[in-house]
């Protein structure tokens, strides 16, 4: 015990330590206001990147709509209608904004950095300066960014991939960066790439942080196998981060030194032509770059995902009043999906020109992943069952993620087999998947997440009634929205083509896409209730006390919101997160209430 | 029944919070170096024509020329091994030398890269000349510019060793710079060996 009042000392030490605004509010190193500015920031960045998503489907509904309303930023020659070029630039960025600036920041940046100390029972991070410098080199990223709309040439278009040769052909001495193979390729995927850079810079200290303080700031009695599943998937993660990204940086470097000092990493060799030039000596392989960017990206779009399978896990079995099903399992499966997801890249790219003997190796692993997602998923359904289910908006969200999980898994098995990707792919189908993965649930986890620890974030609730008016509208026209995608996709609709009016076999699309492109502006209004009802619970909010929900894990034995140093007391662990169910008066034990032979833990070692 | 009485324990067989960072740091700059060398690799086994090309590693790369460095760059490994173990023992005087021996052996290794680029300048082979320029550059350089940052954090610990207090505050930064620098000549033998000794 001596060890722990040493601690708790320290702690009050803290504590009386004033702090002017700068150093509270701006240059924090407190993992809370870290975690808030990252929620802030990101969810900005939300906003810009449905805008931009809003404007796609605008292009895609009424190709040849008249919009005076942004003519003047983009439209000269047009006549007021949108051009191609400036369509693809929507697309590309759209994606970058969302993958690169909302749904990794929001996940590991927000929720990593407010969770993980708090729910293992850490004063902080083990590096909280390192862990400022990780928000603060997301600014110079957020700003590269930003200027790249306003380049010269406008913001990159060669989609998110950024393939080369489209977006990476070099600049022949004397035509300075007015690049010929892609119009956009010039300055603004050179901001792009910057931007990028920062970004992995920042997500690699946050990593570095995250592996560390899992594994060396645990309060007592927190053994590994006593973590709640945020933490669990939050380390993975992390893990994945560390050893992907590098991946990533090293393509976005070589990438860089193809543009700006003429190498040729990703140019073909000598005597193709371009617009109105040719490719000079040397020669790489544009391949390269997809096999790089793929072995990052696949583990990225776990890493879009993990953190918030390990979010739903606690807030289901918190709301179900029942523990967890299969906790072990939940853990090895996160870690399966993790581990395969370094071996399967290549399905990204069967349709570049790989071997068929090749393509059923990564075809294999691939489905292999259905294996612990499905683990996953009836676990989910297992703890749900015979719960004493509480329907709170959190629990909505959560629970509408597992439903959008099993559609967004099924379709990626279609895509995963090599004789059905032939024909799907680069059409609709893989549009719907990815948004079924991604904002279905990804971002329906991270709603969940803010529904659940807006309370101790801020120490007020938020409301209920418009929150579940919120999370109703968002699930009906996300699938108004996605789900036709599936059938767009069926029917042979190429993604990326601005405008399929004068297609034969896809002009009668068009009515189906209006459909859609209606449910996405009512998807995007219905976000205005969440914007309300985040402001206004932030200051009129009921207040809500340590424990609205009666959970179990560490950050509700802190005071709403914790103060400097979490913890009035160093907590004692004893027990594992998932003690839900009947004990007597109670249905939950706390993971701090000491062990009592006529309350055993539902723990089975 | 429960594990919490010896798990309370738990804390004091840990790793220092900056060790394990500075662990998880070098494994993911060893993916970083990986993916460079993958990348030597692959360009190595696709685009060239050696007949044809004027600037090919058998014809650019010169071994006895990259040896000294190498060497330089080994022994230094070893002076700062003894260093901290010097510094563990509380010999700040040894430790001193052998910390200046490592920074010395590391600077030469960089005036030996530096020589060696300059031959190849002037023959008018650099990073835009070929893929072989392009890969070679890229690696060897990523990796001088790695040696220039563990020879900046070095200079920062022997700045701290002016002071006998200072230096035994920061034994564990002391340390894991050199881990760092123990993983920069790891990568060199790597390096090493593939571009000049089986790449040629």
């Amino acid at each position: 015990m001596s060890s722990s009042q040493l601690h708790v000392g320290e702690v009050h030490a803290h504590e009386h330590h004033e702090l002017s605004f700068i150093h509270k509010y701006i240059f924090s190193t407190d993992h809370k206001i870290i975690g808030i500015q990252f929620l802030f920031t990101t969810l900005l960045f939300l906003v810009l990147g449905g805008a931009l998503a809003l404007l796609v489907r605008t292009q895609l509904a009424w190709p040849h709509a008249e919009l005076p309303w942004i003519s003047s930023w983009f439209l000269e020659s047009n006549g007021g209608r949108m051009t191609e070029s400036f369509y693809n630039m929507l697309f590309s960025m759209h994606a970058s904004v969302m993958i690169f600036f909302v749904i990794i920041p929001l996940l590991a940046g927000a929720f990593g950095n407010f969770t993980i100390p708090l729910m293992i029972g850490a004063p902080d991070m083990a590096f909280p300066k390192l862990n400022m410098l990780s928000y603060w080199f997301m600014w110079p990223a957020f700003i590269l960014i930003l200027v790249s709309f306003f380049a010269e040439g406008g913001a990159p278009a060669a989609g998110w991939t950024s393939y080369p040769t489209l977006a990476s052909s070099s600049m022949p001495a004397g035509q300075g960066f007015d690049s010929p193979a892609a119009p956009n390729s010039g300055h603004g995927q050179i901001f792009w790439l910057l931007s990028l850079l920062f970004v992995g810079v920042s997500s690699m200290m946050g990593s570095v942080n995250y592996i560390t303080t899992i594994i060396n700031m645990r309060s007592p009695g927190m053994t590994l196998y006593r973590m709640p599943m945020t933490i669990w998937a939050l380390f993975i993660t992390a893990i994945l981060q560390a050893f992907a990204l590098p991946v990533l940086t090293v393509a976005l470097i070589l990438q860089s030194l193809d543009k700006l000092l003429g190498t040729t990493f990703f140019l073909p060799p000598a005597g193709l032509e371009f617009a109105n030039w040719e490719t000079g000596p040397g020669g790489g392989q544009p391949l390269l770059w997809q096999h790089l960017f793929w072995f990052y990206s696949h583990p990225a779009v776990y890493i879009m995902i993990l953190p918030a399978m390990g979010m739903v896990s606690d807030i289901i079995s918190t709301f179900a009043r029942r523990a967890l099903f299969g906790y072990r399992a939940m853990i090895l499966s996160i870690a399966g999906i993790a581990g395969l997801g370094f071996i399967v890249w290549g399905h990204h790219m069967f349709q570049s020109g790989m071997d068929p003997r090749l393509g059923t190796g990564f075809m294999i692993a691939t489905i292999m992943i259905a294996l612990p997602s499905a683990i996953k998923t009836f676990n989910w359904l297992a703890t749900v069952y015979r719960g004493n289910v509480q329907y709170t908006a959190a629990m909505l969200f959560a629970l509408a993620f597992v439903a959008m999980f099993i559609i967004g898994g099924l379709s990626g098995i279609f895509m995963a087999a090599t004789p059905v990707d032939i024909y799907i792919h680069d059409t609709y189908f893989i549009v719907a998947h990815l948004h079924y993965v991604l904002f279905s649930s990804s971002l329906l986890g991270i709603f969940a997440g803010i529904y659940y620890w807006f309370p101790k974030m801020f120490g007020r609730l938020m409301n209920e009634s418009l929150g579940k008016l919120h999370f109703t509208l968002t699930f009906i026209f996300l699938n108004g929205l996605f789900f036709p995608m599936h059938i767009l996709g069926v029917a042979g609709l190429r993604r990326r083509i601005p405008d399929i009016t004068n297609a034969v076999l896809e002009s009668p699309l068009v009515s189906l896409n209006q459909f859609m492109t209606l449910c996405a502006f009512a998807l995007g209004v219905s976000q205005f209730i969440f914007i309300y009802n985040f402001f206004y619970s932030l200051f009129r909010g009921e207040v809500s006390g340590r424990n609205p929900w009666h959970s179990n894990t560490l950050e509700w034995v802190a005071p709403s919101p914790p103060g400097h140093g979490n913890f009035e007391t160093i907590p004692v662990v004893h027990r594992w997160p998932y003690d839900y169910g009947d004990y007597g008066s109670i249905d939950h034990l706390k993971q701090t209430d000491p062990p009592d032979p006529s309350h055993p833990s539902g723990q089975h070692h | 029944m429960n594990h919490a009485s010896d798990s309370l324990a738990h804390h004091e067989g840990n790793l220092d919070p900056v060790k394990a960072g500075m662990i998880t740091f070098l494994a993911s700059e060893s993916a970083f170096f990986g993916t460079l060398i993958m990348v030597y690799l692959f360009n190595l086994g696709t685009a060239f024509e050696p007949e044809r090309e004027p600037y090919t590693p058998g014809k650019m790369l010169d071994l006895p020329l990259a040896l000294p460095g190498t060497i330089c760059l080994l022994l230094s490994s070893v002076t700062v091994h003894y260093a901290a173990k010097m510094l563990a023992q509380k010999k700040d005087a040894a430790f001193r030398l052998l910390w200046l021996a490592t920074i010395t052996l590391g600077i030469v290794f960089l005036g030996g890269t530096a020589v060696e680029w300059r031959d190849m300048i002037h023959a008018g082979f650099n990073i835009s000349t070929n893929l072989f320029g392009s890969s070679y550059f890229t690696l060897v350089g990523f990796h001088a510019a790695h040696v220039t940052v563990g020879i900046i954090l070095l200079t920062l610990v022997l700045a701290l060793s002016r002071r006998t207090r200072a230096i035994h505050r920061h034994e564990v930064f002391a340390e894991v710079v050199s881990w760092y620098w123990h993983f920069v000549d790891g990568v060199w033998v790597v390096v090493f060996s593939v571009v000049y000794v089986f790449g040629r």
